[in-house]
């Protein structure tokens, strides 16, 4: 197990245990009670922590190196899943995945961000940050899945769009750009969950939907939180105080009107039980896209452009 | 041994006596370097006149090379941008706001007029970068979406001129989401067929050439420019080597495929007609 900084307490807890056991081993001693009993206070002590976290420590946890990524939740939630391979240009790019899949026995166009859980994969999805290939791919599936009329599902969870030099070449923002136009338009419900990181363009290139949702310990921004300490402290010592500036949470962006929805994680993050996290980001897809799918495509649209037309604070005064 | 010997040390001329040159008679290219004077600027379309470069101007300027007679109405003007986040940095975001109103005598990093080029009307939003670097926050996003509305409520063709750092990271998601508004309005335009000319000016990049800026149906930079998705520091912070000559500029772009055409600036306005009069006839 990896703990997270804030976990400390957790780890000692977790010391305990492995020291009774080995002091029962050895005296031969019964020392299920005291085991029994600290085990309680892991469960007591995580819930403690996990009740009220900050912004930095929800980015670090939608960053656990344990964390369920995309190919994970569509190898629990579909009963069948093929992946698509390749934007019909370029090339297959390896940080974003899609396909169809069978949820419930309904055909669904699935799409999300992919990261790699060990030093190879993680090099191999280029570390969940697409090049422009992979927007290009994302938008060639939906426009499939519009074409047979089967709703789409966004998983987002990239740290950003690669930033280097032939993404640059073979335009970057030009896909970012037409993913958005043209996911205004879809004919099809759309819906989006951010399951890791939602890290600006990069992952709204594939978030532009009929509704967003977020799981509870992940973020979504115009920046992260480093990047955004570098760029305005001059320095990367600042990004907790960015992370909280920023605003970057589930519960702000759902009170900010930005978001519509939370799906909670189980105690613990959803990599403390990954199977049940793939289990209630199910239930919420099969409700979600019921709802979507009972209005017509031309109400979906504008509704869809009419919810970001109303997204912007200012003052007006004549 | 010296002929003369300083009594006294460091400099004494005051300062209130010191004759400096009044701002605003001179200007340096910031290319050649060379001098030159500011009123032959402005009746050179705002190019340096010994190497040609394209100086940085704002929307004031562009709408003086643009509209007939610089005649031009102010449309969805009255918006201010807002501290929803009470996002406070180095400095707080309020004092950002008061301090680039007061040094630009602008409202944000946007402004949209209505006027004629050669007889045919015209809606342009442009950007002016000495508002917090032309960033686009909520402001910047409400008036090209309601802009666009009024173009296709009139059928009026729409021009933007792009000119900024990015999205503006002190209004965080509410500026991200700007991206998504100003494309799916876009999309509406589109399907209204009425025409959009996009012009990429130095510099170009983050959210806004990720949405409006790629989007026209016809895409223009000026000569030089530079036009990222990321800028060319972190890209080169990425890669960890030096960056090809020319990386990012307009006619990098233009050789990738991603403009139709690189316009100067004294041919700006009769390409723009042409391609109005196209769209028409």
């Amino acid at each position: 197990m990896i703990f997270l900084d804030f976990e400390k307490p957790l780890l000692d807890l977790y010391d305990q245990i492995e020291k009774w056991q080995r002091i029962g081993k050895s005296k031969s001693l019964d020392v299920s009670d005291r085991i029994t009993d600290i085990e309680h206070q892991i469960e007591n002590t995580r819930k403690n922590i996990y009740k009220d976290l900050n912004g930095w420590q929800r980015v670090q946890l939608s960053r656990h190196p344990e964390r369920p990524y995309t190919l994970f939740y569509l190898s629990q939630i579909c009963d069948k899943f093929t992946e698509l391979h390749g934007d019909r240009n370029f090339g297959d790019d390896k940080a974003i995945v899609g396909g169809f899949g069978s949820l419930d026995g309904e055909t669904v166009m699935f799409i999300g961000h992919q990261k790699g859980s060990n030093s190879k994969t993680r090099q191999y999805r280029n570390f969940g940050m697409p090049n422009p290939e992979g927007y290009r791919k994302a938008l060639r599936l939906m426009k499939l899945a519009e074409k047979f009329d089967k709703p789409i599902v966004c998983f987002i969870d990239t740290p950003g769009a690669y930033p280097g030099i032939e993404a640059e070449e073979r335009g970057q923002a030009e896909a970012i750009a037409r993913n958005l136009f043209e996911m205004s338009q879809l004919k099809v419900p759309i819906l989006c969950i951010v399951i890791g990181e939602g890290a600006s363009g990069g992952a709204l290139g594939i978030g532009l939907g009929d509704k967003i949702l977020m799981l509870e310990n992940t973020w979504y921004s115009v920046i992260s939180p480093e990047s955004c300490s570098s760029i305005l402290w001059r320095s990367w010592e600042f990004k907790e105080i960015a992370a909280e500036q920023l605003k970057l949470t589930a519960k702000d962006m759902t009170g900010f009107g930005i978001v519509d929805g939370i799906i909670e994680e189980p105690d613990g993050g959803a990599h403390h039980d990954p199977e049940k996290m793939a289990q209630f980001i199910k239930q919420r897809i099969i409700k979600e896209l019921k709802e979507l799918k009972k209005l017509d495509s031309e109400e979906r649209i504008d509704l869809r452009i009419d919810k970001y037309a109303n997204i912007g604070e200012y003052d007006f005064s004549e | 041994m010296t002929w003369l010997k300083r009594i006294r040390n460091g400099i004494l001329t005051k300062t209130v006596e010191k004759q400096e040159t009044p701002d605003g008679i001179w200007s340096q290219c910031p290319d050649c370097k060379k001098t030159v004077r500011k009123k032959e600027l402005s009746s050179n379309a705002y190019l340096c006149p010994q190497c040609d470069h394209h100086l940085r101007i704002g929307s004031a300027e562009y709408f003086e090379i643009l509209f007939d007679d610089n005649k031009f109405t102010e449309i969805f003007s009255g918006y201010r941008a807002k501290d929803i986040l009470n996002f406070s940095d180095l400095k707080p975001y309020t004092t950002r706001l008061e301090q680039s109103k007061k040094k630009t005598d602008l409202e944000d990093a946007i402004f949209c007029g209505e006027g004629k080029i050669n007889g045919e009307p015209l809606v342009c939003c442009c950007m002016d970068f000495s508002f917090i670097g032309g960033s686009m926050g909520s402001v910047v996003g409400e008036k090209i979406s309601k802009s666009i509305d009024y173009c296709i409520e009139h059928k009026i063709p729409l021009m933007i001129i792009s000119k900024s750092g990015g999205a503006r990271m002190m209004e965080a998601a509410f500026s991200l989401m700007q991206m998504a508004k100003t494309a799916s309005k876009l999309s509406l335009l589109a399907r209204a067929k009425i025409p959009y000319i996009s012009l990429m000016t130095d510099p170009t990049s983050g959210g806004v050439t990720a949405s409006y800026a790629m989007l026209g149906d016809i895409n223009i930079a000026e000569p030089k420019a530079l036009v990222a998705f990321a800028g060319p520091r972190v890209v080169k912070e990425t890669i960890k080597r030096e960056l090809p000559e020319g990386f990012q500029t307009s006619e990098f772009l233009l050789e990738k495929g991603f403009l139709d055409k690189i316009v100067h600036r004294k041919e700006l306005k009769q390409t723009i007609s042409d391609f109005l009069s196209y769209f028409k006839n």
